[in-house]
């Protein structure tokens, strides 16, 4: 039997290839199932999860809370603004706190980077990432893969590009270790102070030209600038940026061969992207968030398979 | 691990076309029946009944789909069964007499999460349960067959496997006891 390697997701760098594969073929079948007519299974009805946002999310709270909730699980829903944590309670002590209320599952955003992986060495409830900091958001990664890979059929041997903010993006960072794991070729493009000097380690092509760059790819994945995460100015102007690392539909009509267009959300319409391409029909933004509910149930499905039933453990 | 034979090529042919003939004797041309194969082992049953259907007796556009039941399981956390197969159901049951085929009825709760599961196509109007083999004296639930192709008394330690000769190269049903 097949099970994954881990009890948590903590991000793409702890799991395995086999790992990936079976999360994939587990969303195919979700996936399924949410086209259904009644898109509700009863597997996790003896599970509670706790979504915890110590920063905001719109779109992967809401995609996570439709997983757990088309699997039946109890949800319960906390974030930062309105709790105790603004009144000096650390991490550990707040989850504790809510793992004393009989939670299974944590499902946790934090702005420290490396924030789940500290939690799943005090905690016995299993932990979803979903997103920590500038490290990982591993779900993310995984959904974009999953897309790609109903688009493309194989990513193996495929050039894939993300543009933008690599500093400060958790995505790119996932996404390099899924992609590459699944012998995709990866490169990055932007400006250099947002490109981290040591992504070289990581054996990444690393553009600062974005013609060339999209010239190279089969795919770009245009990423957000995160201005919330800059504590510094990391290029002259909102402007400059678009002339230079902008998607426009000139600049996909320059190239001689159509490309397969990504984006994480929240799209910022006119500074990656425009909104042509980003309506048009070279994008795959909506499979993409379509996706993100199957992939989160496969994840949710999986290691909830490995928590220990009441019978086992009193 | 000891085997016995319990059914072979014959008597599996002519359960077969008993069983596709009590299907149309109750569902006429199936204009408002449709046949759901379970998978992964129903599946097998059910194309053989359509393809008798078809050949024997022209019934050509019988609605049919797969129906996996692995998401609907009660024994999630305390079996190991964890991945699906494939569900392809491309039509809603909603008012349908639904026959939910399966290989053989042992404990019921196979054909208890197939209950939950095709509710999410619909509400049928009738669902009936058609099997190639019941285990007598095994149930753990209240249900039984409408159509059966044998009954059998076999106790818990014992398996019953029944073979295709698409799959296993042989039409027959076999009990064996490791």
């Amino acid at each position: 039997m097949s099970e994954l390697s881990v009890k948590h997701l903590l991000g793409i760098k702890y799991i395995t290839t086999e790992d990936l594969h079976l999360i994939f073929e587990t969303a195919d079948h979700f996936k399924e199932v949410i086209n259904r007519p009644i898109k509700k299974v009863p597997s996790l009805r003896d599970v509670t999860i706790a979504n915890i946002f110590f920063e905001n999310s719109t779109r992967t709270k809401l995609s996570f809370e439709l997983a757990e909730k088309r699997l039946s699980a109890d949800v319960v829903n906390f974030s930062a603004g309105s709790s105790s944590v603004k009144k000096g309670e650390t991490l550990v002590d707040t989850v504790n706190n809510i793992l004393s209320m009989k939670v299974d599952m944590i499902v946790m955003r934090h702005p420290d980077p490396g924030a789940c992986v500290h939690l799943s060495h005090h905690v016995d409830a299993s932990i979803i990432n979903a997103g920590d900091g500038t490290h990982e958001h591993p779900t993310q990664a995984l959904l974009d893969t999953y897309s790609l890979r109903k688009e493309l059929g194989n990513v193996k041997g495929m050039n894939i590009l993300i543009v933008g903010d690599i500093k400060h993006s958790r995505v790119a960072l996932s996404n390099i270790f899924a992609l590459q794991q699944l012998g995709a070729n990866v490169g990055v493009c932007g400006p250099l102070t947002l490109i981290p000097k040591p992504i070289v380690e990581l054996d990444v092509k690393v553009f600062s030209d974005l013609d060339k760059a999209l010239a190279w790819c089969d795919v770009a994945n245009m990423l957000r600038i995160q201005r919330e995460r800059m504590d510094k100015s990391y290029f002259p102007s909102t402007r400059e940026y678009v002339k230079h690392f902008g998607l426009d539909q000139q600049r996909l009509e320059r190239l001689d061969k159509k490309i397969t267009i990504m984006h994480p959300g929240p799209i910022n319409r006119g500074v990656e992207i425009s909104s042509e391409v980003a309506d048009g029909d070279q994008n795959i933004i909506l499979d993409q968030v379509e996706n993100g509910v199957a992939v989160r149930m496969a994840v949710l499905y999986l290691l909830a398979s490995k928590i220990e039933h009441y019978e086992n453990n009193g | 691990m000891k085997e016995k034979k319990l059914l072979g090529y014959q008597e599996v042919h002519l359960i077969l076309q008993r069983l596709a003939c009590q299907l149309i004797e109750d569902h006429q041309q199936f204009e408002n029946a449709v046949m759901i194969g379970l998978q992964p082992r129903g599946i097998f049953l059910a194309d053989r009944l359509l393809r008798i259907l078809k050949d024997d007796h022209h019934l050509e556009n019988i609605k049919y789909g797969k129906l996996d039941i692995t998401f609907y399981r009660d024994d999630f956390r305390r079996s190991k069964i964890l991945q699906a197969n494939q569900t392809d159901i491309n039509f809603v049951v909603e008012d349908k007499n639904v026959i939910l085929i399966d290989d053989v009825l042992y404990t019921g709760r196979s054909i208890r999460a197939a209950l939950t599961g095709i509710q999410s196509f619909g509400r049928p109007q009738q669902v009936e349960l058609l099997t190639l083999i019941d285990r007598r004296f095994s149930r753990h639930l209240p249900i039984q067959p409408d159509y059966n192709g044998k009954q059998v008394d076999v106790i818990n330690q014992q398996r019953v496997e029944v073979k295709w000769k698409e799959k296993h190269g042989e039409d027959a049903v076999y009990i064996s006891q490791p």
